[in-house]
């Protein structure tokens, strides 16, 4: 079947993944990131997770890498800044933690390759199954999400907050 | 609908954790290392969607749903962080922020 389109967009999503970690510029490292995040969400697609499809591209793509683009133009970062990057990212500092990872890489590789083969993706998991599944077993798991979202948002706000004079005990 | 290895998806999945990983150890901007951090649970719901679906079964991508939320509660902690590090210190460099105060 169409099983190159999977290969396709694999590569296009490592290639994507491989340019956010090098990049200097971290504006450049977003628009990467939502390339693959776009070309994950096209794999979750083929693999028949539709729902989780549609909710990697509103919900990575569209909201969070959008509050990466606010916090990056809060900050104001300039030219100067991709100069200590790049003094920062030095071919010594980098070598050693990125050759044991591949060799970690090239285990897990080894690993499954030889687990025998099973096939992933020739069936669609819809929506309503999902959802079924979801206000049923995992209806705890999901008023525990609603619980961590309130809580990240209430100590976003106070984080985020400017310091107020009127307490000194404020600490930084 | 496709019909590949199911190794053939974990390993890419291995693959984009193994390089959110390279990115969180070796990168000193603290933007980097919550984006490599992202790509890190980004790769972990491939992972798991790459199992349901071999399965056939709906609990992947209930768990790519709630890797979605933790990554957002995660994200608007983290960027608050950044944001209050860049007033105090002036710089995004995480090795600034490695000694406690009081």
């Amino acid at each position: 079947m169409s099983n190159f389109l999977f290969y396709i967009a694999g590569i296009v999503a490592v290639a994507s993944t491989l340019m956010v970690v090098t990049r200097l510029n971290a504006v450049h490292a977003l628009l990467y990131m939502i390339v693959s995040l776009l070309s994950v969400a096209l794999i979750f697609f083929m693999l028949g997770a539709p729902f989780a499809a549609a909710l990697e591209v509103i919900v990575y793509a569209g909201a969070i890498m959008v509050l990466f683009v606010f916090v990056i133009m809060m900050l104001n970062l300039s030219l100067p800044a991709m100069e200590t990057e790049r003094q920062w990212v030095r071919p010594a500092v980098w070598i050693g933690p990125a050759a044991l990872t591949v060799i970690l890489l090239g285990e897990l590789v080894w690993v499954m390759a030889h687990n025998g083969a099973h096939s992933a993706g020739f069936q669609s998991i819809g929506p309503r199954t999902v959802s079924l599944a979801l206000f049923g077993p995992y209806l705890l798991g999901v008023e525990l999400a609603s619980i961590l979202l309130l809580a990240g948002l209430v100590s976003a706000y106070h984080l985020a907050r400017p310091e107020t004079s009127t307490t000194s005990k404020g600490g930084a | 609908m496709v019909d590949i290895p199911a190794a053939h998806g974990l390993m890419l999945a291995g693959i984009l954790f193994l390089l959110g990983f390279i990115g969180v150890l070796v990168r000193r901007n603290i933007i980097f290392i919550l984006l490599s951090l992202e790509i890190m649970l980004n790769a972990v719901g491939l992972a798991f969607v790459v199992v349901g679906s071999r399965w056939g079964q709906p609990d992947g991508q209930i768990m790519v749903l709630l890797i979605l939320s933790m990554a957002a509660a995660e994200v608007a902690v983290g960027l608050a962080l950044v944001f209050r590090m860049y007033h105090g210190l002036s710089t995004l460099d995480a090795d600034q922020a490695s000694q406690m105060k009081g």
